[in-house]
């Protein structure tokens, strides 16, 4: 194969996994707008604070890869189910900016109490996998970003059958359409708001081990949610498909600007391209490219 | 004028002296109106008259600041929207509040959701009960959806239909609840004439054939006239009569507040 050619391949494959494991953060955002409306700028807090917890658990305590998951699994639930009782579900009904803000507020609180609390080292969480690349007739693939785009596929499609074909999932829709009209048909709200929260902090768990694994884990992790923020704007903010999407769009974006622009810049391009394509989405298609376009009826 | 064997005189709902603020407006005044089990109840008067501010404290979207509703001599007033619901009072709204990215089916079958025993955890553990339930949900629904003549539209999203169908689809997810006590608020505004002539047999053949109770909010004077039971007439916020619709018709107060002002 021409080298250029191989060049432009290899580009394209890696940022379409790598966009895969940005769609698994992502979904976390459309998990919580889909049924609360709001958007939750802590998401990437929730990656970071998942991880630290497993990469405790396997660095202090010495447990098996699968008991240090479980127990982020746990804590995770726990921890996102409190926080929307606590901070949450009192801001029920007030204006979505002030949850919005509460959740910037979270944000920022978990980055700076996190290394207080676990210490500011990068600690490593190392999943059982070789770090070796492994080539593939054209394909040069590392095995983590594989294993990061395989989980991040299955969950996806895990969700996209939950919201479509679930009667949970349906409910939850139902409840993201109008809290009002949901109550009005026995729909206990809170309960959904409440499992939208859980749901978000099993996605965070993926997000943080997945992502852990291939950066280390520390503050710089947190950074993951506003990384992924354009993700979520290009798909649409409602939609998994559009996450899916959305994250291969990024990904490879990223790939083409490292790997075709930072040589002729001397570097950089690859940070700021996701959001530059976000905004002339935003200009074009408000809604994302697969969210669903507000009809005011007028 | 619904002659259904439902009427035994018990009252199913009661509410005494209710009122409600919002600011230094006072949109609902000292009103108590007590509805009788199987009948069609309505209530009319002028634009912020506080018809549906009324509504919103029998279905529990505000508080009353004074004053108590009863539920079949069970006290609501501290009773969430939610509870409310399982316990049979179902709505429509004035503007119409489907589900829009919803299909019909997916609309009807959420007003099921009240009826719906297993939770998460439970659906996934007990898979074969689930879908069972499922299956008895989907039953009545389809009962519904015949009976509202929407079988062509099951798999429409609402959003696409015309109005008159979304209006109908509405009461179909309030019916899918089981109410005993359904609440219509203006369930006939901005209906074409064969629109409403649909909707006035849809509900009378609700409180026919189901006897529920149904308290109806409706500007369309001729409509409410023809089918009600007992109407209250409502004027910035108080009521100021009541009586069978021949009773209102020929009271001067209300026509002086409201059908004095040009309606029929």
């Amino acid at each position: 194969m021409d080298g250029d050619f191989q060049f432009l391949f290899e580009l394209v494959t890696n940022g379409i996994l790598t966009g895969l494991m940005y769609s698994l953060v992502a979904v976390g955002f459309v998990l919580i707008y889909k049924s609360t409306d709001a958007i939750n700028f802590a998401q990437g807090e929730f990656c970071m604070i998942a991880a630290i917890v497993v990469a405790g658990l396997l660095q202090l305590y010495d447990l098996p890869l699968i008991v240090a998951l479980a127990g982020g699994l746990a804590f995770m639930l726990i921890f996102n189910w409190g926080l929307e009782r606590v901070v949450l579900r009192p801001m029920i009904g007030r204006p979505i900016v002030a949850i919005i803000m509460a959740t910037i507020g979270l944000a920022l609180m978990f980055r700076g109490l996190g290394p207080l609390v676990f210490g500011a080292e990068t600690q490593p969480i190392n999943l059982p996998i070789p770090d070796d690349p492994v080539i593939w007739g054209p394909f040069f693939l590392i095995p983590i970003d594989m294993l990061g785009a395989g989980i991040s596929l299955a969950f996806l499609a895990a969700f996209g059958w939950f919201f479509m074909k679930s009667r949970k999932g349906v409910a939850m829709r139902a409840v993201a359409d109008s809290h009002q009209v949901s109550m009005a048909m026995g729909i206990n709200v809170e309960r959904y708001f409440a499992l939208a929260w859980m749901l978000a902090g099993v996605v965070a768990l993926l997000g943080g081990v997945v992502w852990g694994n291939a950066i280390g884990v520390d503050t710089q992790l947190a950074q993951l949610g506003l990384k992924v923020f354009p993700v979520v704007i290009l798909g649409g903010l409602d939609s998994i498909i559009g996450v899916i999407v959305g994250g291969i769009i990024v990904g490879v974006v990223e790939a083409l600007a490292a790997g075709y622009l930072d040589p002729i810049v001397g570097g950089g391009t690859k940070d700021f391209t996701p959001y530059v394509l976000m905004i002339i989405v935003l200009m074009i298609r408000p809604y994302g490219i697969f969210g669903k376009p507000i009809i005011e009826r007028i | 004028m619904s002659e259904s064997g439902m009427t035994d005189g018990s009252v199913k709902l009661s509410v005494s002296d209710i009122s409600k603020s919002f600011g230094g407006v006072q949109a609902v005044r000292g009103v108590s109106i007590e509805v009788p089990k199987g009948v069609i109840f309505s209530i009319i008067g002028p634009n912020g008259a506080g018809k549906t501010s009324l509504l919103n404290m029998i279905s529990g979207f505000y508080h009353p600041d004074e004053g108590s509703i009863r539920f079949e001599n069970t006290d609501i007033t501290e009773t969430t929207p939610a509870n409310r619901a399982a316990m049979g009072i179902a709505r429509t709204f004035q503007n119409i509040a489907l589900f829009r990215g919803l299909t019909v089916l997916e609309n009807l079958m959420l007003g099921r959701h009240v009826h719906m025993k297993s939770g998460v955890v439970s659906s996934m553990l007990y898979w074969g009960r689930a879908q069972r339930e499922e299956v008895e949900h989907r039953a009545r629904v389809e009962e519904i959806i015949d009976f509202l003549k929407l079988s062509d539209l099951r798999k429409q999203p609402t959003g696409a239909l015309a109005y008159g169908l979304q209006k109908r689809v509405e009461l179909g997810r309030a019916l899918a609840v089981d109410p005993t006590l359904l609440l219509l608020d203006e369930p006939m505004a901005g209906m074409n004439q064969e629109e409403k002539e649909d909707m006035v047999r849809y509900v009378l053949d609700v409180n026919d054939e189901f006897g529920t109770t149904i308290v109806l909010i409706e500007h369309d004077m001729g409509v409410v006239m023809d089918i009600s039971d007992h109407v209250v007439v409502l004027d910035q916020g108080a009521k100021i009569a009541e009586g069978t619709p021949d009773h209102v018709r020929a009271d001067p107060g209300v026509i002086e507040a409201y059908l004095g002002t040009g309606n029929h």
